[in-house]
């Protein structure tokens, strides 16, 4: 098993999906939230992912289909 | 020596031993280095901070290194320029320029490089490693030179052969990823998880964070022990803008410095304004963005502590500016022309951003302010390559010289 951090961002109508239900329906992953902040068109989650490395890849492809914005919870590593 | 006892989640005060983590295992939140700030009083002083080198290392007590692990670079302690030519062009009564294009890879980023180099090899790292279009990667690999380490510096494959060249005549190991920007960040957040190596700003990004409180410590000393009333920063992150604040905030508490207030006002570029943007909105949450602006050492679209500082702007009275691409080069040239600083981009976002404060009423004019120069302008000569003043070709005669010089206005 393997486990991955990461920080979901929803716009629009996305926020009122049940993404991350569907996540763990359609995917073998538990997903375990340790902080959010959701506004009414607007918000973030960050949580942890647990599951095959495999399994785990495929469904953030499948979130970031679903036009979720996925991050490392580091934010930008890449620096100027 | 150092005072650094622990780390502490900034979210949730979940506290841990100073070890080479990022986040917090319970909130997941970033960790920050705390201090033994009561053991410090009465033995950290003026006098023994004035007796220190003239570098980030007369802070030593304040930084998390023990001294027999320091890369010592003569990093820090740069000019603090009082700038009236400047202020009286901006019709200001108090400005001044603090100069970190003199560090000794021409920018900022070598404070925080020396810190986390220092720390990574304290921790027993035989390779330091980062991300970077330009400075990080230059001070990156510098710093591991000087200290006997490796480097491995992560670009994208797009990246300019002139930005390499900086970092390059240092021979760290160069990777080029064939991806997106965000393809880079997902890569190296994952290898600092794979391997045993110090990623300066991932899995020592609290201690590399800590660098940035010493451009606080020096405004204040250099002023005469004392806090200007306002200060304009440039942010990409925004560690270095809520950084800066600490470090005069800690200055105030160990009784260095009186307690006075400094608003904090935080610079972007409109290209990339996180933080700005989430600020005239009124929220604090940061909207990601795609960063599309010639200040490229401020282009984070995802900046992790872009949170942090708006609570820096709304605890100290500031604010934020966004300020356009040819805003940025006119202020530029301004500050060359003004006070004889050659600022990288960011310079001038920073120079614009004061601009724009004023000419709006946010910042005032009457009140002593410091505008923090992070980087060397030789950095980013395509920005201005074609705005700035050509020579005047004339033949090898007297004659050829007084036609043309006259000709050019004398």
């Amino acid at each position: 098993m393997a486990s991955k951090r990461v920080r979901f961002t929803f716009e629009g109508e996305r926020v009122g999906q049940p993404l991350i239900y569907r996540l763990g329906q359609e995917f073998a992953l538990v997903s375990n939230i340790r902080m959010a902040d959701v506004e009414h068109d607007f918000g973030w989650v960050v949580l942890e992912l647990e599951g095959e490395a495999d399994e785990i890849q495929r469904g953030i492809d499948w979130m970031q289909a679903e036009g979720v914005r996925v991050d490392p919870i580091v934010g930008d590593v890449v620096e100027g | 020596m150092t005072y650094a006892t622990s780390l502490v989640c900034r979210e949730c005060g979940n506290e841990t031993p100073l070890d080479p983590v990022n986040a917090c295992d319970f909130c997941f939140g970033p960790m920050e280095v705390t201090y033994d700030y009561d053991a410090m009083r009465g033995v950290v002083t003026r006098e023994s901070i004035s007796a220190g080198p003239r570098s980030i290392w007369r802070y030593e007590a304040l930084l998390p290194v023990d001294p027999e692990h320091r890369i010592d670079l003569q990093v820090g302690f740069t000019p603090l320029l009082r700038a009236d030519n400047l202020a009286r062009e901006l019709g200001m009564r108090e400005l001044w320029i603090k100069n970190d294009t003199m560090n000794p890879t021409w920018s900022f980023k070598d404070r925080v490089v020396a810190v986390a180099s220092s720390r990574a090899r304290q921790f027993g790292f035989e390779t330091l490693a980062c991300a970077s279009t330009g400075n990080l990667a230059n001070s990156v690999a510098a710093h591991a030179a000087r200290g006997g380490m490796r480097a491995v510096v992560f670009i994208p494959h797009d990246l300019e052969a002139g930005k390499v060249l900086g970092s390059a005549i240092y021979d760290p190991t160069i990777i080029s990823v064939n991806g997106s920007y965000d393809d880079v960040n997902r890569l190296c957040s994952e290898l600092a998880d794979a391997r045993h190596w110090a990623f300066v700003n991932i899995n020592v990004r609290p201690y590399y964070a800590e660098g940035s409180r010493t451009l606080g410590y020096e405004v204040a000393e250099q002023l005469g022990w004392r806090k200007p009333d306002q200060c304009i920063v440039p942010m990409a992150s925004g560690a270095l803008f809520t950084k800066i604040y600490k470090g005069m905030s800690e200055l105030a508490d160990l009784g260095l410095i009186d307690d006075s207030p400094v608003r904090m006002y935080g610079a972007q570029a409109q290209g990339c304004s996180p933080i700005a943007t989430a600020w005239q909105a009124g929220t604090t949450n940061i909207r990601p963005v795609k960063p599309s602006t010639i200040a490229k050492s401020l282009a984070i679209g995802n900046p992790a502590d872009g949170y942090y500082a708006l609570k820096v702007m709304e605890e100290s009275g500031g604010g934020a500016v966004a300020v356009s691409d040819p805003e940025i080069v006119a202020s530029m040239k301004l500050l060359a022309e003004t006070e004889g600083v050659f600022a990288e981009t960011a310079g001038g976002v920073t120079l614009a951003s004061l601009r724009k404060g004023l000419a709006d009423g946010l910042i005032d004019r009457e009140a002593s302010t410091v505008i923090f120069i992070t980087g060397g302008g030789l950095k980013t000569t395509d920005a201005i390559a074609n705005e700035i003043t050509k020579p005047i070709e004339i033949e090898g005669s007297l004659q050829s010289f007084e036609e043309a010089f006259a000709a050019a206005g004398g």
